[in-house]
């Protein structure tokens, strides 16, 4: 991202300089590509690998509970697997009853009590990361985003910063010498859904008419997964989620990018028309320009995204072309329309959907 | 017991033209045949649940399956949970507990015959008005066949806005009238169970399947009636405008995941107590014991019960309740599992020094312990609310509940069929096909149920049509397709064996397992009139004192 | 649980359970107090909470009239099953048509209520959240009282064709179990409606 910055903006003004933002350029988006490589290649959601402070807490937690959950399964099921051998009756079919047993008062207190007092330890060891997670207090370097539900998409907005993107969220690695976790705050434009992303934090729900709200506190950077966890619908199966943890530099490129209003290509224009003049206007928003639909995803900077409808796919020519010209082939049920146009009017729309870097 | 002989006889019927039969059964008010009629419907309904269920495996087996679309997926979630919770489990325990109480506490039928006669069919119309959506769904304002909400039909997806047609229609006024029937089935149980004991049965004397299913009555009478409420709620908000559940208008989401949950846990409770009262009546007659610790056994049931309507919320920890509200609901859940446990315990001690039989019930029992142990176990991890922030709406809730669901309740149910069949057939099922099926149904069950929980701690949420390849959660979901096979078979080697040994089977007499309740003592089948002359009983086990004059029960309770 | 052998059998004292069809009436009045609790809970969950339209204190008047004769009724009913436990039939029937003609005044006076409040103030079942949880609840109560009346009439029309006798006491105050518990679901949804949420 930053290099295609670069290229933009320097090259036309410092050509000596070019052959070393190539280079620079080159290496970069090289280590760039193989390590987005290598996360989008099986990022595993695995609720005990976490890296986050409130995620870590629950995984400390479960460990606790997993532990004694097992120390019980193993003293009764060597109970019940030994009662089973041992009285099994085997020989001859006499009529002769075992003895009569009604009960015993000693025993019966004794697996009362014993399990009365396991479960107080385990609820007190819950009671404390409830309050832990649920009551934290954002810190002066905390970042606010304001995540809205839609059916089956993510909006992120950046109130301080001035951002708005879709369905990948950027956050900044947290110190713990100097904490910038995120606070995000869930709403809904619809119906319900769930931010989920296991590394991170446990679910929330988004909630139409009701304002919930997660924090995270990264401690590496990497890129997350996760996706919707409340059923929302048709593609319920396909909200699904990125994070991106960005080092602090990243993190400021990335949001000084986002900043900008969209850029303007000449190659681009004539898409551009057709998109201005089509319905497309009304669902998106392209900052610097007459589209500012709110029904459907912020386009202004489309490919500075791995993925296009909410991860249903990447964020190729060939898949944008594709949503543009069905999305029910790629995404069955989702919101978007099939949007009629022409082969030429597709492909100049899906340049100028391209040139929105 | 009174020393009056009670008549043994069974009652032969010369056979009759099929209409008259027909006739007879469809008008009929006599408990039993309700009670089996119950049964029936609960099991075709279980083949129909199977066959939605089988559908969603074969869509998981892969990622980005094709097998069927989105869309219909989404109503085989949704007709799939709300099948199995109404239109089997429940009709199953209703139906056994119709059949066995009266039997059980020495009376002629329930309290109100057409009352209970009522409520089938209601509840049965309620079955056949959901499975009209299939049908009657299309072409009505262009939109939707079967409900594709989820069985618990989250607000606001169900608003009109957003749920287009009336496939959620279908589901709300199905289920409002099957709630009517089983209002009506509960009140018929405690007024049964209150009003006509025999003579010498105190409350303290009662088969435990009584008590649980007294129980349960009341759960439903406490539970059932909130989830009518707000159906009646969402029916408004749906067909007048009303804006019960209506965010645009200031309503609450949240609010009908509070009705929906204050019925949806004690639910879950009214469909496995009954189950802890087949595993109460069977695994003794199988330990040749009595049941250790009857009085422990009753107040651990009521406690449950009680502790069970004040647990809902830990369905909605995710929903943002503050942290008071999410420690309140832990600490009552985690409390629960204390009376649960204590039955587990008790069972244990039933068999401890007993003489183990091991024919099909008793093996399907033993296989509840260890399941239902297990489901408890995840049930306690789920009430920790902070794990349950990752695990809910996962498969591993789906796991958990199907484990209680299949690995307790279906299986004790099976093995209530193997006990009770000779008695309400007079005949013996076939032992061998017997073996098979459980052997057949428990590997099956291990496979699915047991690897399912792992795509939950990997982050694969549930009611998802298609997951993405590289989350490590394929090879999980091909396994757990392959189990469903092995339960398949084990079903079909069941209803085989049933329908075989209905007509074929080897004749049972009065009492083939040298058991102690009351209704050991009628003929197998029993007559209408059930008993003779109405039996006296002195301790829990009659039919030991009669069988033990010299060691009778009376003498030690 | 004893392991002590008692020395002898226990003696048969005489035998008598509850009558099942109060037990009966008790339990189906559980379920409906549990119906109303829920509604009950939705109306005070709301209360305030509506964004536009009528607000309770300007369109509510208090329906003291028609829940006097409401509440009376309850006592015309006691009275009316005592007659028939002491055999007055005649005054039975008489406080017995009482009975029905309080609930009929107050189910009239419900309905103008709630002809004044759609068409002279506006308020129907959608127009807000107010009028949603007002209609529900009081819509609710009414269709118990309506199926109370049906009973009271049908019981009243067995009477003076003369087939009601004492030994239907039982099964007359059964009904009348029904009939009582809708006066007590007035009183709470009274105090609920007319008094906190106003």
């Amino acid at each position: 991202m930053a290099s295609r910055i670069f290229d933009r903006f320097l090259i036309p003004f410092l050509p000596g300089a070019r052959k070393c933002f190539l280079a620079l350029a080159a290496t970069s988006l090289a280590a760039r590509s193989s390590l987005a490589a290598m996360q989008s290649a099986a990022p595993v959601p695995n609720i005990f690998k976490t890296v986050s402070t409130p995620a870590d807490a629950i995984d400390r937690l479960s460990r606790f509970v997993l532990t004694i959950t097992g120390l019980i399964f193993a003293i009764v099921f060597s109970l019940l697997a030994y009662a089973v051998v041992k009285y099994r009756h085997r020989g001859a079919d006499d009529n002769r009853e075992p003895p009569q047993v009604y009960g015993s008062n000693q025993v019966e207190l004794a697996w009362t009590v014993v399990p009365v007092l396991i479960v107080l330890v385990i609820f007190f060891a819950t009671a404390r990361v409830i309050q832990s997670v649920e009551d934290a207090i954002p810190p002066p370097g905390a970042i606010q985003v304001t995540a809205v539900g839609h059916q089956f998409w993510w909006e992120f907005r950046y109130p301080a910063l001035g951002v708005v993107t879709a369905n990948e969220l950027h956050v900044p690695v947290s110190d713990r010498a100097n904490p910038t976790p995120t606070f995000v705050k869930l709403l809904s434009a619809d119906t319900d859904h769930s931010f989920w992303v296991p590394q991170l934090a446990g679910k929330t729900d988004l909630i139409p008419n009701r304002v919930n709200s997660i924090w995270i506190d990264p401690h590496e950077t990497g890129m997350f997964v996760g996706q919707c966890a409340q059923y929302c619908g048709t593609q319920h199966a396909k909200m699904l989620l990125r994070v991106y943890v960005d080092s602090p530099e990243q993190f400021a490129a990335w949001v000084s990018a986002q900043k900008q209003p969209a850029s303007v290509s000449d190659s681009a224009a004539a898409g551009r028309k057709i998109f201005e003049t089509t319905a497309c206007i009304n669902c998106h928003n392209i900052s610097g320009t007459i589209a500012n639909g709110r029904f459907g995803p912020d386009l202004t900077h489309l490919m500075s995204r791995d993925t296009i409808a909410s991860g249903a796919a990447p964020n190729t020519r060939e898949n944008l072309k594709q949503w543009i010209h069905d999305p029910d082939s790629i995404k069955p049920g989702s919101l978007m329309p099939a949007m009629n146009l022409n082969d030429a009017d597709l492909e100049s729309v899906t340049a100028y959907l391209e040139s929105l870097k | 017991m009174s020393t009056e002989s009670i008549a043994l006889t069974a009652v032969h019927q010369p056979s009759r033209p099929f209409g008259v039969v027909l006739h007879s059964w469809v008008t009929t008010v006599d408990h039993k045949r309700l009670g089996i009629l119950y049964i029936l419907y609960a099991v075709l309904f279980l083949v129909i649940g199977g066959v939605e269920a089988t559908i969603m495996r074969i869509q998981l087996i892969v990622p980005h399956n094709h097998f069927v679309s989105p869309q219909f997926f989404n109503q085989m979630f949704t007709m799939h949970g709300t099948t199995m919770i109404f239109f089997v489990a429940m009709p199953m325990v209703f139906g056994f507990g119709n059949y066995l109480v009266p039997l059980m506490i020495g009376a002629r039928d329930m309290a109100f015959p057409r009352v209970n006669a009522w409520s089938f069919w209601l509840t049965a119309f309620g079955g056949f008005l959901l499975y009209f959506s299939f049908v009657g769904g299309y072409g009505l304002y262009g939109a939707g066949a079967a409900p594709d909400v989820g069985w618990f039909a989250y607000a606001p997806l169900t608003a009109k806005v957003f749920s287009l047609g009336h496939s959620t229609d279908f589901w709300t006024l199905g289920l409002l009238v099957a709630g009517f029937g089983s209002i009506g089935a509960a009140v018929n149980f405690v007024a049964t169970i209150f009003c006509l004991r025999c003579p010498g049965m105190t409350l303290g004397k009662m088969p435990l399947l009584v008590w649980l299913d007294l129980v349960m009555a009341v759960l439903v009478i406490l539970a059932v009636s909130p989830l009518t409420a707000a159906q009646v709620m969402l029916a408004l908000d749906r067909f007048l405008g009303a804006h019960f559940f209506d965010t645009q208008a200031g309503g609450s989401a949240v609010l009908w995941m509070h009705f929906f949950w204050i019925f949806g846990h004690p639910e879950v409770y009214v469909l496995v107590i009954p189950c802890f009262g087949f595993a109460s009546e069977i695994i003794p007659v199988f330990s040749r014991k009595p049941i250790f610790g009857y009085p422990i056994m009753v107040a651990a049931s009521v406690a449950i019960a009680f502790i069970s309507m004040s647990v809902w919320a830990h369905h909605m920890f995710t929903v943002g309740m503050n942290s008071y509200g999410n420690t309140f609901f832990a600490m009552t859940t985690m409390a629960i599992s204390v009376p649960t446990g204590i039955k587990i315990f008790n069972w244990l001690g039933t068999m401890w020094g007993g003489k183990l039989i091991f024919k099909t019930p008793m093996l399907f029992c033993i296989a509840f312990l260890f399941q239902f142990l297990i489901a408890g176990l995840t049930g306690i991890m789920l009430s920790a609310a902070p794990f349950n922030w990752q695990l809910s709406a996962s498969y591993f809730v789906v796991a958990h509940f199907h484990y209680v669901i299949v690995g307790a309740i279906l299986i004790t149910i099976f093995a209530a069929f193997y006990y009770w069949f000779p008695k309400m057939t007079g005949r013996f099922y076939n032992e061998t096909l017997g073996k098979v099926h459980f052997w057949l149904f428990v590997i099956g069950f291990h496979l699915t149920f047991d690897f399912m929980h792992i795509p939950g701690l990997l982050g694969m949420p549930r009611r998802i049509y298609t997951y993405e390849p590289g989350r490590g959660w394929e090879i999980w979901n091909l396994i757990v397709t392959i189990g469903v096979f092995f339960q398949i078979a084990g079903t079909l080697v069941f209803v085989g064996n049933l329908l075989y040994s209905m007509f074929k089977g080897r004749p049972a007499g009065n009492d083939p397992w040298d058991a102690w309740t009351l209704e050991w003592s009628a003929s197998s089948p029993p007559p209408e009139y059930n008993f003779a002359s109405i039996p006296i009983v002195n301790s829990r086990r009659p039919l030991w004192d009669i069988k033990h004059p010299e060691d009778p029960d009376w003498q030690y309770e | 649980m004893s392991t002590v052998a008692h020395t002898s059998a226990p003696i048969e004292t005489q035998w008598s359970l509850p009558y099942k069809g109060q037990v009966g009436m008790l339990a189906l009045i559980a379920a409906e107090s549990a119906i109303f609790t829920i509604f009950v809970v939705a109306y005070i969950f709301y209360i305030g909470k509506s964004l536009f339209g009528p607000t309770p204190r300007e369109v509510l008047e208090l329906p003291i009239f028609a829940s006097i004769c409401l509440l009376s009724s309850s006592l015309t009913i006691h009275a009316a099953g005592g007659a028939l436990r002491k055999a007055s039939l005649g005054a039975f029937r008489l406080w017995w048509f009482v009975t029905l003609a309080l609930g009929s005044i107050f189910l009239i006076a419900t309905g103008r209520e709630w002809y004044h409040l759609i068409y002279e103030k506006g308020l129907t079942i959608s127009t807000n959240l107010f009028g949603t949880t007002y209609y529900s609840l009081v819509g609710l109560h009414a269709f118990h009282v309506t199926v109370g009346l049906i009973g009271l009439f049908t019981i009243l029309l067995l009477a003076l064709f003369g087939k009601i006798h004492q030994e239907h006491s039982k099964n007359v105050d059964t009904f009348a179990m029904y009939w009582h518990f809708v006066d007590v679901v007035w009183i709470v949804v009274f105090t609920v409606v007319y008094i906190i949420g106003r």
